[in-house]
């Protein structure tokens, strides 16, 4: 009988340690998103440590990004996006949970690339809107990379641009996500 | 036997069910927290005033590295000289100056103003910056050093003066915080040193204490208040301490410092030790500093 429970035991423990890696994240992903309106000024930023974690059993994609982490190439703007803009302070971390829809089409052990379907929730600013988008899994040397872009629009997010700005900033952001994930032990 | 093994079995079902639920609740869970640092990040209170200056102090916020910020200073006469002068408007002093973000603690300045022809630049170094998270300080300390330089012709061409009789020197400690989003205060202690003070009543070593705050109305507009206590002044000159208080309004690209003040002078020797104008007597001046901040370097962003 201890012997059965024993079994049991180390059973689930190892079940659960496999388990473990079916998980994929990265720490230092990359996020970039644009929102020019006029050639003469360029409004982008990157972000480059964002975490990302993808089950490839279930398909499960969460992503998080502090927002004091974008980098813009002016100053004054990044104080802007952040005081006025995002506030920060207030709301500072954006994170998306969705999952991959077609994640039995991807063959995670077989080096390739392959078409995912993104579905999820996209919280910035505090408002949750549904966002769908097309990335792709790019799979090398036991590796997953993530890549995906899209756009939202400000407005959807209560982030008002005002009429001052309207001819420099669109209302919508192009996004480009590029992650390099590996393997996640516990 | 029969009640050790039921006990026996009985261990087993809460064994599995224990990881039932355990295993369970960690597929539930949110996969982020499985991957992030549960420890807190040390993270900076930036944005503590909208400009470099609360009003004519120094704020204890610096220029970001690589940006020039361009500041046209104007102070126009006093109000209650009544519609003829156009409530003051009709006479202007200003200062115009050019300030450098070097290093994220390091700025530095240079000025000149249309009020006897001075120039004047400055230093303003920070040693601690606000902080939350481990090991972190909740105020911010700096430290600003500045000289003045006269280069009006001397009243009285027959005395004796000396290069050195032109110069002033000024020390400041800058000890702020940023309390919430809405409200920063700051205290500076101040040190004046002039070489050549204009009487023998008037101190060659001026000690004074200056107070500023701000609270914020929106997101793009502020309200500033900015006072000098002195502690040593000449009592026989009829000066007074100075004091503004006014808004910020940030535009974008520039920012505008609108406000009232008893203080014609635009750097910290004149404030402090010519301001003649008084408050009670409704002695006041419209003013308005513009600053405007250009990305001289910009930042590169790899790819």
């Amino acid at each position: 009988m201890k012997k059965i429970s024993l079994t049991i035991i180390v059973f689930v423990t190892v079940c659960s340690v496999l388990e473990a890696q079916d998980k994929f994240y990265t720490k230092t992903g990359k996020i970039f998103f644009e929102c020019t309106k006029s050639p003469l000024e360029k409004i982008e930023a990157t972000n480059k440590s964002s975490t990302c974690v993808l089950d490839i059993k279930t398909g499960r994609l969460q992503f998080a990004v502090l927002m004091r982490g974008f980098e813009f190439q002016r100053a004054l703007m990044q104080e802007h996006f952040n005081e006025n803009y995002v506030e920060s302070s207030k709301f500072p971390k954006s994170d998306f949970k969705g999952e991959i829809s077609n994640n039995n089409e991807i063959n995670y052990t077989k080096d390739g690339e392959y078409i995912a379907k993104v579905k999820g929730k996209l919280q910035l600013h505090g408002q949750t809107q549904d966002v769908d988008a097309i990335g792709k899994i790019i799979i090398k040397q036991g590796r997953v990379i993530a890549n995906a872009r899209f756009a939202i629009l400000l407005s959807d997010y209560n982030i008002r641009i005002p009429s001052l700005v309207s001819d420099k900033l669109s209302n919508s952001v192009n996004i480009i996500i590029d992650c390099n994930l590996e393997p996640f032990k516990d | 036997m029969s009640f050790n093994l039921l006990k026996m079995k009985k261990n087993i079902l809460l064994v599995a069910a224990f990881y039932l639920v355990t295993s369970s609740m960690f597929a539930q869970d949110d996969l982020l927290k499985q991957v992030e640092d549960q420890g807190k990040k040390k993270e900076y209170a930036d944005y503590a005033f909208k400009s470099s200056r609360v009003i004519m102090s120094h704020s204890i916020e610096l220029l970001k590295p690589g940006t020039m910020d361009f500041r046209i200073l104007h102070r126009f006469g006093n109000v209650n000289d009544g519609a003829s002068e156009f409530f003051g408007l009709d006479h202007a002093t200003m200062r115009m100056g050019f300030d450098f973000g070097i290093t994220k603690n390091l700025m530095l300045g240079i000025g000149r103003s249309t009020n006897k022809k001075e120039f004047d630049g400055f230093l303003k170094y920070r040693f601690i910056r606000q902080a939350t998270g481990p090991h972190s300080v909740p105020f911010s300390l700096l430290a600003a050093v500045g000289s003045t330089l006269q280069t009006l012709k001397w009243s009285d061409p027959s005395k004796d003066y000396v290069f050195p009789d032109r110069l002033g020197y000024y020390y400041q400690i800058i000890i702020g915080r940023k309390f919430s989003d809405r409200i920063s205060l700051q205290l500076s202690p101040t040190l004046l040193h002039r070489n050549l003070a204009p009487t023998v009543n008037d101190p060659n070593d001026l000690y004074a204490i200056g107070a500023g705050g701000r609270l914020k109305l929106s997101k793009r507009i502020s309200l500033n208040l900015d006072y000098y206590y002195r502690f040593n002044p000449n009592t026989a000159d009829g000066t007074h301490n100075p004091f503004s208080v006014g808004f910020d309004f940030e535009t974008g690209g520039h920012v505008f410092q609108l406000h009232f003040t008893n203080a014609i002078g635009m750097n910290e020797r004149i404030f402090l030790t010519e301001t003649t104008n008084d408050w009670a007597k409704g002695d006041i001046q419209f003013g308005f500093n513009l600053s405007r901040i250009f990305q001289i370097k910009k930042k590169r962003l790899s790819e």
